[in-house]
């Protein structure tokens, strides 16, 4: 058979009592839908680590689907609520590189929506069709948007975004230390900020783990202007994680210090 | 004596009432059958799309319990079955019962379908309320526990063909009623209800007129799996209506229809459909005539506020008199009667609230049982007696002893599953027999050695699968050992099969890829136990459900996928480790806190259980607010003080109750299983459980003189009064909702209503003359408690209606009450001078409620009431695991509901303390403290309270790390997907588990 159309490769977490549930009814009525997906099982949507979306784009996907439970028939009562936010962050991260951010899709699918389940499968490999294969696919997949997305991988697995997410709802519903509540808008805007400073400090941090680049040759490859560079450089240094390498006549070069985190 | 108990008791019918029952017993070590006379159980909420107040999906809810029901080791599902005849007494029962063919071999059939898909037949779908059709070999829907096929004798054409199809060779025509008898030392009847036949009410035009359809029609409407796939529809034309009536108390209410009782759950089921509608399908418009609104439970009058103003849903107060159609366009036009004025008003579709009634043949069925009915042919019970039928050792659970809603059933199935128990709590285990295995092989440091069975059941997914073909591509994987396709391979002989496989291959690893790890994986974990491994060795792909049911025309893509789903099964198995139950050691007593007549229930409960109770009271005399209750609404008569001293004293002589009064609890440690207690007088006490029944208390008025007057009473006062003969009114104003549906109280209190009539009803015993009116929002007297209301009216008592906009106000002219009232009828302001004015006081949680909640890490509700793990399906459990709730504390309710509930969370305590030992999954979060550095991120996601951040000294530094408490832990995997360090894992979930399925997925082939 001749190549013809591109067929994408979806890879799908979803929950075991709500989402899992649902495919599994679509199979009992038989609705059908192109074999694109490659389902993971999970108890919960409230598992799926940001990392491990990321993880899935840097081994080539196309596309990845996470289905959970609608909102209050959590089977662990409010996980699909924690991955809600923890897909909205992940989301932005994927975004941040450079990848298109429709390429990671969330839906609640409850355990008696067969259908809904079938008519998302059709429409989500047509959806990502439309965008084409992932620029990450094949055999040489696109070097710098590579880089980008092993940054937000970093990123996501890091700690800062990792505290603040796992915070976001009680700080927005409930109220934090000294019971006061962000609104959603407030909260979303600290969030933004957050994932665009870590993202551009691991993808700094990323260029500079074999050879030393100074800020200039920094923001050169990373499409940055030099003073929010030095800005990332001033605290990484401060937080450890990169040190003076060599200075060479007024230019200044910066080396990774940060061990290599394997997946 | 005891020698002679059995340890089994059987339950009738296997809706949600009777799943829960079987659940509870099964957990506490006691052996069920559950008989149903449906092929399959789940029973009515089985066909309900969403549940209110929370518009849960019914379906997603529902499955564990279904699923859990019918593989649990210590029930026996059988279907098709009814009860002939009963012999012998409470503790030693012979049953006689009888079973319908099935006609397909239960042992055979692996539910995969194709006899159903085949069949020439279409018969009218029961569970779809006959609007799709069916096969004469069928399933009642697809979720079916059990999940086998059955011929429809009625419909069947006997053409053959389903045994011609069926590889499993499942169908055998000739299967004949079976009789057999089952010995039980108790019975559970949850037999449910039967629907009010609205084609009786010929004014409106059911079954005449395509587009008026029953309440119960319209949620199929409603539902993903219904007829229309969730998209509302008309039948007659198939448009999607604009316009929606919902008529209530169609059949409720209602002396013409012989049911003048009120059905209790049908105004809230109609609100939920009619948003529920909005919502699926834009530009509907809902909108509900009704007599009184009675949304009278936990948090149901927000739902009511929601649905007028977020939906804004259409409510009118009147009682419709007619229905007729316009031919030309088959919408419908209602006739109806507002403020004295006749309306007519057109409509798309109507919808009927129908009625509940009693099961089919009730009275048979009832003579079998030999247990009495009440007047309306519903299972007759007392007030404080709310568990028990007429005939000792026969309990009820569900409608069948009066209208209620799910969770009510829910409470009073884990009660009588209680009383059931109770009676041969000696028997406790002793007829239940544990599986045995071979000793597990140790695996460890070997290579994985994996087989791998590939199943094509029947055809169902050898019809498109290639399976020779994956059988052989999995054979080149790294690993794997051997590959085998199987016909079916769930049946006895794979399974054999697979046995002497693991031994001759000397594998270490199974994965077998078939249908759904949902229903299949226990069964095969067992089989890989059975083979010597631990088994969670075991791996599942779905190629059935997932695979080849999805892409039945795409044979060459779907094989490509079987291979993918093989490959990444292979992947994460290479990554398996041996798991092992988690044993927890359990106090086996309780705790209870609060002496009122919830309380004491509870605690007597659990010391017929056999378990050692303590039992706290604040004040000096037990009792609580059943001491301020002198009579009671019922035909039976019972004399409250009479039975709450009766109680006292058994509750005093009981020698397994440690009283403590004046007592308080100073504070609670530990959790399921073992908790420490410091109580005010510094008693430690150590317990497994704990239950919650601190009860209420009734508003103290600040409004309508209550204070400044002493003829100004609340219903308590008046009861109490009436009840001494203090005083005889000659003339009494009731005012309703003084204190509740305000806008800082929003909440109904339930039980006042009621409680007016009965003040009123009994001043008109001691001066039929008195001059009564009540003045009132909505008359809530649900249930069969209508028939005193209406016992009221007949005898002259007034009611008149007021709203917020027109609040009656009381003053003083001289020295006269005076209460001004605007008459809505007729139209007028009226002044009253009455001798007392009495004010139904709302019922408040206690103030002290936040502190108790802070010590146990439960949480309370909006109005302050204890907060229940889930509002529908879990009415008397904590989220935090040992911890239940019952009476007062959870919100506003009767006497014969409070003990209910009372024994429910007895029942639902005994699964934890019905052994010294309690296994736990081992599929839960770990933690790895090298990697933990203590930062507690994990802490605040987890929806369980598991995590708690700890220190404590390594090589003479303080180490920070987090202590999983795996009591608590349900395995969700929030914290591992929250945690920076990998300092946390879920067992058979792990990360280097599910990267090797991603990098699996992603091989080229």
């Amino acid at each position: 058979m001749a190549e013809t159309e591109f067929e994408p490769k979806i890879v799908g977490f979803l929950c075991n009592w709500c989402s899992y549930a649902g495919a599994d009814l679509a199979g009992v009525s038989r609705f059908q839908y192109p074999p694109n997906i490659r389902i993971i099982r999970v108890m919960c949507s409230g598992r799926i680590d940001p990392y491990i979306v990321l993880e899935a784009f840097t081994q080539g996907v196309d596309g990845v689907f996470i289905g959970g439970c609608h909102p209050g028939d959590c089977h662990y009562l409010e996980g699909n609520y924690q991955a809600e936010r923890k897909i909205k962050m992940t989301r932005q991260l994927v975004k941040k590189a450079g990848l298109e951010p429709e390429r990671l899709r969330m839906e609640w699918v409850a355990a008696s929506e067969g259908e809904r389940f079938a008519i998302l499968m059709r429409e989500f490999p047509k959806q990502i069709q439309e965008l084409g294969p992932s620029p990450l696919s094949g055999e040489k997949p696109d070097e710098k948007l590579m880089a980008n997305i092993n940054a937000a991988k970093l990123a996501a697995l890091d700690f800062r975004l990792r505290a603040i997410v796992s915070k976001e709802r009680k700080i927005v519903e409930q109220g934090n230390v000294y019971n006061e509540t962000k609104s959603q808008e407030e909260w979303d805007e600290f969030m933004e900020d957050a994932i665009e400073a870590e993202f551009e400090r691991k993808r700094l941090l990323g260029l500079i783990t074999e050879k030393p680049m100074s800020v200039k040759e920094l923001a050169s490859e990373i499409d940055l202007p030099t003073d929010r560079i030095l800005d990332h450089v001033v605290f990484l240094r401060k937080r450890n994680q990169l040190a003076l390498d060599s200075i060479e006549g007024f230019t200044p070069k910066y080396i990774s210090i940060v061990p290599e985190v394997k997946a | 004596m005891s020698n002679d108990k059995v340890g089994a008791v059987l339950v009738v019918g296997g809706g949600i009432s009777g799943m829960q029952s079987s659940l509870d017993l099964a957990d506490a070590g006691f052996k069920v059958y559950l008989i149903d006379k449906l092929p399959s159980i789940g029973g009515v909420m089985s066909q309900l799309d969403k549940t209110f107040p929370t518009n849960d999906c019914a379906m997603c809810i529902m499955a564990p319990k279904l699923v859990g029901t019918g593989r649990h080791h210590n029930i026996e599902v059988i279907s098709n079955t009814e009860i002939e005849s009963i012999e012998g007494e409470a503790g030693n029962f012979n049953v006689n019962l009888v079973r319908r063919p099935r006609r397909i071999n239960e042992e055979k059939c692996t539910g995969c379908g194709v006899c159903g898909a085949k069949c020439p037949v279409e018969a009218i779908d029961e569970y779809n309320w006959g609007l799709t059709r069916r096969g004469a070999t069928f399933i009642r829907y697809p979720q079916s526990v059990p999940l086998k096929f059955m011929i429809d004798k009625e419909k069947c054409i006997g053409c053959g063909i389903c045994q011609e199809e069926c590889k499993a060779e499942a169908v055998e025509y000739d299967q004949e009623e079976q009789k057999f008898d089952l010995n039980v030392g108790s019975i559970v009847l949850s037999p449910g209800y039967s629907m009010f036949d609205p084609s009786l009410k010929t004014e409106y035009g059911y079954g005449r007129y395509k587009n008026v359809v029953s309440s119960m029609e319209f949620e199929r409407f409603l539902s993903a799996t219904g007829p229309f796939a969730g998209t509302v529809m008309r039948p007659s034309d198939g448009d999607i209506p604009e316009k929606v009536a919902f008529l209530q108390c169609v059949g409720s209410r209602d002396s013409q229809a012989g049911s003048e009782y009120c059905s209790s759950v049908c105004c809230m089921f109609a609100m939920k459909e009619a948003i529920i509608a909005q919502e699926h399908s834009e530009g509907l418009k809902s909108h509900i005539f009704f007599m009184d609104l009675r949304a009278f439970g936990k948090e149901f009058d927000d739902y009511y506020t929601r649905a007028q103003e977020e939906h804004k849903i259409k409510f009118t107060r009147c009682r419709v008199a007619e229905v007729r159609e316009v031919p030309e366009t088959n919408n419908l036009i209602i006739k109806y009667v507002e403020d004295g004025e006749v309306k007519e008003e057109e409509f798309n579709m109507v919808v009927l609230s129908t009625g509940f009634r009693p099961p089919e043949n009730v009275k048979e069925f009832a003579e079998t049982l030999g247990i009495d009915l009440n007047k309306y042919d519903f299972c007759s019970t007392g007030v404080f007696s709310p568990l028990e039928t007429s005939r000792e050792g026969v309990y009820v659970s569900g409608v069948f002893n009066g209208p209620k809603d799910i969770p009510d059933t829910v409470a009073q199935a884990s009660g009588a599953a209680a009383k059931a128990s109770s009676i041969i709590s000696s028997e406790r285990g002793k007829m239940i027999t544990p599986k045995e295995y071979p000793p597990e092989r140790d695996v460890l440091g070997e290579d994985p050695r994996i087989g791998v069975f590939i199943c094509h059941c029947g055809i169902n997914i050898g019809g498109v699968v290639n399976v020779p073909d994956v059988v052989e591509y999995a054979k080149t994987l790294p690993n794997v050992e051997h590959a085998e396709h199987n016909l079916y391979t769930c049946s006895e002989d794979t399974q054999k099969g697979i046995k002497e496989k693991i031994v001759e291959h000397n594998l270490n690893r199974v994965i077998v890829a078939s249908c759904t790890p949902r229903t299949h994986e226990p069964l095969f974990r067992s089989t890989t136990k059975e083979g010597g491994l631990n088994p969670y060795l075991f791996e599942m792909a779905n190629i059935r459900d997932q695979c080849s049911w999805v892409h039945m025309h795409d044979a060459d893509n779907a094989t490509k996928k079987a291979k993918d789903l093989v490959r990444m099964a292979v992947a994460k198995s290479r990554l398996l480790e041996p798991l092992y139950k988690l044993e927890l050691n359990v106090f086996q007593s309780g705790l209870v806190i609060g002496g009122g007549l919830s309380g004491m229930t509870a605690a007597l409960e659990m010391a017929k259980q056999g378990f050692e109770v303590h039992l706290v009271e604040r004040e000096k005399e037990l009792g609580g607010n059943l001491r301020n209750i002198y009579h009671v609404l019922s035909e039976k008569g019972e004399d409250p003080q009479k039975m709450l001293k009766e109680i006292i004293e058994k509750v005093k002589n009981d020698d397994k109750i440690k009283l403590h009064l004046e007592t308080t609890v100073k504070s609670i440690e530990g959790f399921m299983g073992s908790f420490t207690t410091e109580l005010s007088d510094d008693t430690k006490i150590e317990h497994g459980v704990v239950i919650v029944a601190t009860g209420g208390q009734e508003y103290k008025p600040t409004e309508y003189l209550y204070r400044e007057d002493s003829r100004v009473l609340t219903q308590m006062d008046l009861e109490g009064k009436l009840a001494k003969d203090e005083i005889k009114p000659n003339s009494v104003v009731m005012i309703q909702c003084v204190g509740s549906r305000i806008e800082e109280r929003p909440y109904c209190s339930r039980i006042c209503c009621a409680d007016a009539i009965k003040n009123a009803l009994k001043i008109k015993e001691k001066n039929p003359d008195a001059q009564i009116i009540v003045l009132y929002k909505d008359i809530r007297s649900y249930g069969f408690r209508e028939d005193y209301y209406r016992e009221a009216a007949d005898k002259g008592v007034r009611f008149i209606r007021y709203d917020d906009e027109n609040k009656p106000e009381v003053t003083k002219e001289g020295d006269d009450l005076v209460v001004s009232i605007n008459d809505p009828i007729l139209g007028e302001h009226i002044k009253i001078k009455p001798e007392y004015v009495v004010l139904s006081a709302a019922t408040l949680p206690q103030p002290d409620n936040e502190e108790l909640a802070k010590m146990l890490k439960i949480p309370l509700s909006k109005d302050k009431f204890f907060l229940e793990a889930h509002m529908k399906l879990r009415p008397v459990d904590f989220a935090t695991e040992g911890v239940f709730l019952c009476g007062l504390a959870h919100s506003p309710k009767f006497i014969d509901e409070s003990i209910s509930q009372a024994c429910g969370a007895v029942s639902r305590a005994c699964t934890i303390l019905s052994d010294e030992i309690m296994e736990l999954e081992p599929t839960i979060s770990e933690i790895i403290d090298e990697n933990c550095d203590g930062c507690a991120y994990c802490i605040d996601p987890c929806p369980f309270n598991a995590l708690t951040l700890i220190e404590y000294m390594r090589n003479g530094n303080v180490k920070k790390t987090v202590e999983r408490n795996e009591a608590a832990c349900k395995g969700c995997g929030v914290c591992m997907a929250t945690c920076p360090k990998r300092g946390v894992m879920v067992k058979g979930f792990t990360l280097d588990q599910i990267s090797a399925m991603i990098g699996a997925a992603l091989e080229v082939v």
